[in-house]
């Protein structure tokens, strides 16, 4: 079996590379095409990811995306397309800075409060989702979409001053109030900024995820209904009761994605409190192919190219061109998955057909691999 | 297993391509990393943070770029830009104009009042550089310029000239975001409306709700608002909207009526000079004037700091006329002025919320 794992390995490997090389030159190809020098913009976006404060940037950035393509992936295992991150995360972020921002609690009671009322919150919103495609069989997908919008009309309603919305004397915005300093995560110090100390809770999050999944029985039950909702329910699995555990967790993880910002940095939810984390989040799962180590790689990525393409402007380039790339690595991902997918069945179905024909019996362990 | 072999010599080739692009690049930054601030130059420079939108919006930041293109001229001092992307935090912020006053811009300005709380952080690491932030009074500083304007003042004579010109009596409101800022508008407007004619309705629509700010950014949906509210008799539209307000004046041009322009004086911005026929006219907030008066100030040594507000009376807001066919308006016109030396003169006080 082990030689046989790191030909799949390769084969999983080799999906990413060839996405995101594919990528990168179609863009060089955009670029050219466009009459814009194609090496230089790549080149200063790569100059730009070497200055410290960028890459505190980028790991911040990286630690949210984190926890928002985490969620996605939760639902993926399981065959479900959590595309409601986006709401879940905005609302969670919105009811748990007020609960923060009324209450006063010794520090780390303080912040487990908020972080509690934050995945209660997505967890409730995904929840309703979830319920909907138990019980009624209504398309997750479609459910989570509309959520999204209401969650965004739900929270632009709270926040008006009338209900618990603050607007700062002389100031055009709107807040739910400072949440008070016990209520905050420090920040571990570096040269270039701080990095939240939500960020390294995001990055063990990664840890629980794959244990949970690859060595509990619930994982297992997970992974399966993802793979064959029937086969699962025929060796008795519940698979009403999956849809809705999962749901729930996904929501929950959803629901933390606000919290390195909300603990860390602004301490308030305000109007320009960042939105589409969720809709990253699905690219970044994507990328990863929903597993904790590559959904870490693709969320940096996803980080630099966000960062490092924000300098293009003072360097006379339109940063676009970041916007570009990711675009195009989605749809290469896509593809790219796709080809090696029907490449690696076809190779296996050639193996089984070959050692047939030699009249070996099927022994998957003398496989020799070249690579 | 050949065909393995292939694609993992692919595979590994462009990952080397990757890897030693990565490393060409990691020596560079390293050096430049410890470099950055010595880049600062002599050389006088300005530079200004766009809102959401950008540059090209004919509207908001379209006017803090004139302004800058007027210091760049008769100042005759350099200058930068930079612009935001769409669900960005607090963070880029911060950085944007970190890196600005570190490459020795100054003044620094933040077109938009999201960037207050960066300001504010910013402006305390850089304390020989002015900072400048429009719409904003809550952040302050000794270094900090707050650029201010009574928007509802102009608002309130674009709702009198509505009024004057309207022939169904209905006119229409559209605002981009629902955000206290645009409520100001939105105040004025219905308050000038309704002083000049009691009977006359308003239908007012906002674009998005906050934080979703795409209804400043997205043309085809102030279209879709001008449309209905055009159905349903509207025969002035006032949309105050940044770049989503040129969708406004396109649909309510195509329809034959009037639409009132918002921040710049948007019958002279060269992207809609198609319908500046119907361009009624536009209230000017001009942010343009703002942005010069700070950067002259930091040139002559004299750098502006506190509250700078801008209202009728400075013509920091006002009632655009290069419209000949409003020109022509004598009816109209008179009410606007009237109105004006009313508000200039405290008769008349225009509400900041709806």
């Amino acid at each position: 079996m082990k030689k046989f794992d790191k030909d799949r390995l390769l084969l999983a490997v080799a999906g990413p590379v060839l996405a995101l090389v594919s990528a990168l030159v179609l863009t060089v190809i955009v670029l050219a095409a466009s009459g814009v020098d194609p090496i230089d913009p790549l080149r200063i976006m790569i100059d730009q990811a070497g200055y410290e404060d960028i890459q505190v940037l980028i790991i911040n950035q990286a630690g949210i995306y984190y926890l928002a393509a985490l969620a996605v992936a939760i639902g993926f295992r399981m065959n479900l397309f959590n595309i409601g991150v986006d709401g879940q995360y905005r609302l969670a972020a919105m009811i748990s800075a007020v609960v923060g921002t009324a209450v006063s609690l010794p520090g780390p009671l303080h912040v487990l409060l908020i972080v509690v009322v934050a995945m209660l919150t997505g967890a409730f919103w995904a929840g309703i989702a979830g319920a909907l495609k138990a019980r009624r069989g209504v398309s997750e997908v479609v459910s989570t979409i509309m959520l999204n919008a209401i969650a965004t009309s739900l929270i632009a309603w709270l926040i008006l001053p009338k209900n618990f919305g603050v607007q700062p004397a002389g100031s055009n915005d709107l807040t739910t109030g400072d949440i008070p300093e016990s209520g905050w995560v420090p920040s571990l110090s570096l040269p270039g900024g701080d990095i939240y100390g939500f960020t390294f809770v995001a990055f063990a999050l990664g840890i629980v995820y794959w244990f949970v999944l690859n060595r509990t029985r619930f994982g297992f039950d997970l992974r399966a209904t993802g793979a064959s909702e029937s086969a699962a329910q025929a060796s008795g699995v519940d698979a009403k009761k999956m849809i809705m555990t999962s749901m729930l967790i996904s929501g929950a993880v959803a629901g933390l994605t606000g919290m390195p910002l909300l603990l860390g940095e602004s301490h308030t939810y305000n109007l320009s409190f960042p939105l589409g984390i969720g809709f990253t989040g699905i690219t970044i799962a994507l990328l990863g192919r929903n597993n904790p180590v590559g959904i870490f790689f693709s969320a940096l990525l996803i980080a630099f190219i966000d960062k490092a393409s924000a300098g293009l402007d003072q360097n006379g380039y339109a940063k676009e061109i970041g916007t570009i790339l990711q675009g195009l690595i989605v749809i290469a991902v896509v593809v790219s998955y796709e080809l090696v997918r029907r490449y690696g069945i076809r190779r296996q179905q050639q193996k089984v057909g070959e050692e047939l024909a030699a009249g070996h019996a099927l022994k998957t362990d003398n496989k020799e691999v070249a690579a | 297993m050949r065909r393995i072999t292939r694609i993992a010599t692919v595979g590994l080739a462009s990952a080397a391509l990757a890897l030693s692009a990565t490393a060409c690049g990691g020596k560079k930054s390293s050096d430049a990393g410890s470099s950055t601030s010595s880049s600062g130059t002599k050389e006088a420079s300005a530079a200004i943070a766009y809102d959401i939108g950008g540059r090209g919006d004919q509207s908001f930041n379209d006017a803090a770029y004139a302004g800058l293109e007027k210091a760049k001229t008769e100042l005759k001092i350099k200058t930068a830009e930079a612009e935001p992307t769409e669900g960005e935090s607090e963070a880029d912020k911060v950085q944007r104009l970190t890196e600005l006053a570190r490459k020795g811009n100054n003044p620094v300005i933040g077109v938009g009042f999201s960037y207050a709380p960066a300001i504010k952080k910013v402006a305390a690491k850089f304390p020989d550089t002015t900072f400048g932030i429009i719409d904003d009074t809550s952040q302050t500083d000794k270094n900090i310029a707050n650029l201010v304007f009574n928007e509802e003042q102009g608002s309130y004579l674009a709702g009198v000239a509505a009024a004057k010109t309207s022939k169904t009596g209905t006119v229409g409101f559209i605002g981009g975001v629902e955000v206290p800022l645009i409520k100001k508008f939105q105040a004025g407007f219905e308050q000038g409306v309704k002083d000049t004619n009691p009977n006359a309705k308003v239908l007012s629509t906002y674009l998005t709700q906050p934080p979703d700010f795409s209804g400043f950014a997205k043309p085809d949906l102030g279209k879709a608002a001008a449309k209905g509210q055009l159905d349903a008799g509207a025969d002035v539209v006032y949309a105050a909207a940044g770049l989503a307000g040129s969708g406004a004046i396109e649909a309510a041009a195509t329809a034959g009526k009037w639409a009132i322009g918002v921040d710049s004086d948007q019958y002279n911005q060269p992207g809609l000079a198609k319908y500046k026929d119907h361009i009624l006219t536009s209230v000017t907030k001009d942010v343009s004037l703002s942005v010069f008066d700070l950067i002259k100030s930091v040139k002559d040594g004299k750098p502006e700091s506190g509250e700078v507000r801008y209202g009728l009376d400075k013509n920091g807001v006002a009632l655009a006329d290069s419209n000949p066919q409003y020109k022509a308006m004598a009816d109209v016109t008179a009410a606007v002025e009237k109105a004006k030396a009313d508000i200039i003169a405290k008769k008349i006080t225009v509400k900041t919320a709806p």
